[in-house]
C-alpha cells in the first residue's frame, strides 16, 4: 500500500512538471496557433541559467529569479524576432523555424557550457526525506515540486478566470479574429502569453535541475510528452492541460511500475519485463490515440 | 600561343596534382555521438583518438592520416547514412567511433560488407561477436557482456546473495543483464528495464526499496547514469543498499558530477587512470596537458583504437590495397595498450584482464576511482565459439 502511494506521488510529481511545460505550450498553440518546438529549449535555458547562477553564487534560491528571467527574456525574444513573422504562415513553416531554433540553442549551450551535464546541489532546507505515513518516506524536494506545481495551477486559474488579461486570453483562444476586431492590441497580448509560457517552462527547467541532469537536449526529451498532454487536454485549455498532465503522469508511472509485474503472472519473467517496458513506453501514446478516437478535440474542449 | 597556353595549363595541373598525390593522407572515418546528453562519450572517443594522432604529429604508425568526424546524434539511421556517404563519396576504408550498440548494429554491417575495416572503440553487441562476426570487424574495447560479467563476478566475490538489476530496454541493456547473471551466483530479487530516454527513476527506485535486495546492479551509460545515481542517493538508498556497477555507469565524468554521493561504490573496469604502465602514463600526461577535463575510459578506448590502426598502418606502410595484409597486421594487436596486456580473441574481440575499483576520497578530498584488485584474468567473451570466420 505504501508502495502504491509512493508511486502515486511519483506520478503526480511527474504530472505537475509536465503541466508547467504544457500550460505555456497549450496557450501558445491555442491562442496564436503556433506550434512552438522551441518550448523545450526555453526549459533548457531556464535550467542552465538557474543552475549556473546557483553554482556561481552558491545559493540555490538566487537561481530561481535567474532561471525565470532568462527564460522569460528568451521567450519574448523568440516571439519578437522569429515567431511574430510566422503567425500567418502554415504549420510546416512554424515547425521548420522553431526546429531551427532548437538546433541553434542546443549548439549555443554546447559552446557556452560544454557537453557535460551541469548539476546544482539541493538546498539544505529541501534535502532529505520526510515520513508522510508510517513507512512512507518521500523526498522533500519532490514534495516541494508538487506544491509549487499546484500553486502555479491555482495562480493560473485565477489569472485566466478572474483578471482582464485572462479574459482576453480566453477570448483569444476561442476567437482570435473577434478579439482583434474589438480593438485589443493582440500583438502585445501574444508577447505576454509567450513570455508567461516561457516563464513557466524556465521554472520547470530549474526545478528539474537537482533531480535530473541539466544537459543539452534535455528539452526535447520532455517536449513530445508535453505535446501529448496538450493534445489530450485540448488545445488552448489550461484546465485540460492540468488534468491531462496529472493523468499522464500517473498512467506513465503506474505502467512503468506495475505492468511488468502483471504480465509476469501470465508469461515468462524476462519476456514479461521486456514486453512490459515496451508497452509502458507506448502507454501515453495509446492513451492519446484512444482520447482522439472518442473526443478528437481533446478532453476539455466543449463541442461548439 | 595556343601551344604555350596548353603547356602552361598542363604544368599548373601537374604542379597542383603532384604534391597532393604524394602526401595523400589515409582517411579515417569516425562516426560517433557528439550531440545530446551522451555527447561527451563521443567527444572523449574523438579526443582520445586525436591525442594519439597528435603525439605522432598528425600520423599514425608513421603514415599521415586525416580524421573525418561526423555526429550520428544517437540515431541508427543517421549513422548508416554517414557510413554510406563516407564509403561512396569519400572512399574511406578505415572506420571507427560508434558509441552505442543500436547505432553500431545499423551501421557496421554496411561498412564491413563494403570491404572497409571497422575498429570499435566502444560498442560491441553480442550478435556481432558470435554468429554475425566479420573478418573486417575488430573491437578494442570489450564485448558488451564482459563489462557486466565482471560486475557479476565482483558481486559474487563481495559475498552478495540477492541482487536487484536495472538496465535500459535496448540491446546493450539486455546484454548487460545477461552478462551480470552469467557470473552472479546469488538470487535475482527483481529485474527492471528502463527507457533509454528516461530522466526520472522514482518509480523504479520505489520498487528497489520495496524488494529489499543485498545489492543493486545497474547499467545506465552517460547522462542516464548520473541522474540514476543522484536520484538513488536522494532517495536515501545509497546508505541502505550497496551498488555494484560496471564502468559505463561510473566513468570519470559521472564521478565528477555525482561527487561524494558515489563514495563506496563498487566498479569493475578494464582500465583505470591510475594504471601503472608506460603507455598509460604517456596517455594520461598527454590528456591532462591537452584537455582541461576529467578523463574517461571512453577516451582511453579512442586512444587504443588509434594505436590499433597505427600498428597495422605501420606494418603495411599505409597500403590499404592489400586488405588481407592489413587485416593480418591488425590481428596481431602489436601495440602497447593503455590497459596493459591486450590481445584479440578468435572473434577479434579483446582478451584482457578485468579489475575491481572502488570510489574513495583522493588526496585532494575529491572522490576518485581506485584500483583495488583483479576480477578476471585473460577474459574473453562467451560468443567467440559461435564465430566462424
Amino acid at each position: 500500500m505504501t508502495l502504491f502511494l509512493e508511486q502515486l506521488l511519483n506520478g503526480v510529481q511527474f504530472g505537475v512538471m509536465l503541466f508547467l511545460l504544457a500550460a505555456g505550450l497549450t496557450l501558445i498553440f491555442g491562442i496564436m496557433g503556433v506550434i512552438n518546438l522551441a518550448h523545450g529549449s526555453i526549459y533548457m535555458i531556464g535550467a542552465y541559467a538557474g543552475t549556473w547562477v546557483a553554482t556561481e553564487t552558491g545559493s540555490f534560491w538566487l537561481g530561481i529569479p535567474a532561471a525565470l528571467t532568462a527564460a522569460a527574456v528568451a521567450g519574448v525574444a523568440i516571439e519578437f524576432l522569429v515567431v511574430r513573422r510566422l503567425y500567418q504562415r502554415d504549420h510546416l513553416d512554424q515547425v521548420l523555424a522553431t526546429f531551427g531554433l532548437i538546433l541553434i540553442f542546443n549548439q549555443t549551450v554546447t559552446i557556452l557550457f560544454g557537453r557535460q551535464p551541469l548539476f546544482v546541489s539541493m538546498p539544505a532546507l529541501l534535502d532529505g526525506s520526510v515520513e508522510l505515513l508510517p513507512g512512507l518516506f518521500y523526498p522533500i524536494y519532490r514534495l516541494a515540486i508538487i506544491v509549487v506545481g499546484l500553486l502555479v495551477a491555482v495562480g493560473l486559474y485565477l489569472l485566466i478566470n478572474k483578471t482582464r488579461i485572462g479574459m482576453l486570453v480566453r477570448a483569444g483562444s476561442t476567437n482570435r479574429e473577434m478579439v482583434r476586431a474589438l480593438g485589443v492590441d493582440i500583438r502585445l497580448l501574444y508577447t505576454l502569453v509567450f513570455g508567461l509560457g516561457a516563464l513557466l517552462a524556465g521554472l520547470a527547467g530549474f526545478m528539474a535541475g537537482p533531480i535530473l541532469a541539466v544537459q543539452v537536449g534535455m528539452g526535447e526529451q520532455i517536449l513530445i510528452t508535453t505535446f501529448v498532454v496538450v493534445v489530450i487536454g485540448g488545445v488552448g485549455s489550461i484546465r485540460g492541460a492540468f488534468f491531462a498532465s496529472l493523468v499522464l503522469g500517473i498512467v506513465d508511472t503506474g505502467l512503468r511500475a506495475y505492468l511488468p509485474g502483471l504480465l509476469r503472472q501470465v508469461m515468462v519473467g524476462s519476456e514479461a519485463d521486456a514486453l512490459g517496458a515496451g508497452i509502458s513506453s507506448m502507454g501515453i501514446y495509446l492513451l492519446m490515440a484512444i482520447v482522439l478516437l472518442i473526443r478528437p478535440k481533446g478532453l476539455f474542449i466543449r463541442n461548439s | 600561343m595556343n601551344l604555350r597556353k596548353a603547356f602552361l595549363a598542363a604544368s599548373i595541373a601537374a604542379l597542383a596534382a603532384f604534391p597532393a598525390a604524394a602526401a595523400d593522407p589515409v582517411k579515417i572515418g569516425m562516426i560517433t555521438t557528439l550531440s545530446g546528453p551522451a555527447g561527451y562519450l563521443g567527444q572523449d572517443i574523438r579526443d582520445g583518438f586525436k591525442l594519439a594522432m597528435d603525439l605522432e604529429g598528425g600520423k599514425l604508425g608513421g603514415v599521415p592520416v586525416e580524421l573525418l568526424v561526423e555526429d550520428d546524434g544517437l540515431k541508427p539511421g543517421q549513422g548508416k547514412q554517414i557510413a554510406e556517404r563516407f564509403l561512396g563519396e569519400e572512399g574511406i576504408k578505415l572506420f571507427t567511433g560508434i558509441v552505442f550498440s543500436n547505432v553500431a548494429g545499423a551501421t557496421i554491417p554496411d561498412i564491413v560488407d563494403n570491404d572497409a575495416f571497422y575498429v570499435s572503440p566502444n560498442a560491441a553487441p553480442s550478435n556481432m561477436a558470435g554468429k554475425e562476426c566479420n573478418q573486417n570487424y575488430f573491437v578494442v574495447s570489450w564485448q558488451n557482456d564482459s563489462l557486466h560479467e565482471s560486475a557479476g563476478q565482483n558481486a559474487t566475490n563481495l559475498g552478495y546473495k540477492k541482487a536487484f538489476v536495472l538496465a535500459p530496454n535496448y540491446q546493450a541493456g539486455k546484454d548487460a543483464i545477461a552478462g551480470f547473471k552469467r557470473y552472479f551466483k546469488g538470487e535475482i530479487a527483481g529485474e527492471i528495464y528502463t527507457r533509454l530516454d528516461q530522466t526520472d527513476f522514482a518509480a523504479e527506485l520505489a520498487q528497489v526499496r520495496a524488494a529489499k535486495p543485498d545489492v543493486v546492479f545497474q547499467f545506465h551509460p552517460g547522462g542516464l547514469g548520473i541522474t540514476f545515481l543522484r536520484q538513488y542517493e536522494q532517495a536515501g538508498l545509497m546508505k541502505e543498499i550497496p551498488m555494484v556497477v560496471a564502468e559505463p555507469s561510473m566513468d570519470g565524468v559521472t564521478l565528477a558530477a555525482v561527487g561524494d554521493a558515489a563514495l563506496g561504490l563498487n566498479v569493475t573496469s578494464h582500465w583505470n587512470s591510475d594504471f601503472d604502465n608506460a603507455a598509460n602514463k604517456t596517455f594520461m600526461e598527454a590528456w591532462n596537458k591537452a584537455y582541461n577535463r576529467p578523463v574517461t575510459y571512453y577516451a582511453s578506448q579512442g586512444y587504443d583504437a588509434a594505436l590499433a590502426y597505427a600498428s597495422a598502418l605501420k606494418a603495411t606502410g599505409g597500403n590499404l590495397d592489400d586488405a588481407d595484409a592489413f587485416r593480418d597486421a591488425l590481428r596481431k594487436a602489436d601495440f602497447e595498450s593503455v590497459r596493459g596486456k591486450f590481445a584479440f580473441g578468435p572473434n577479434q574481440h579483446p582478451v584482457q584482464n578485468w579489475y575491481a575499483l572502488k570510489v574513495e576520497k583522493g588526496e585532494d578530498g575529491k572522490p576518485m576511482l581506485k584500483t583495488v584488485g583483479e576480477v578476471f584474468q585473460d577474459h574473453g567473451d562467451a560468443y567467440s565459439a559461435e564465430c566462424k570466420m
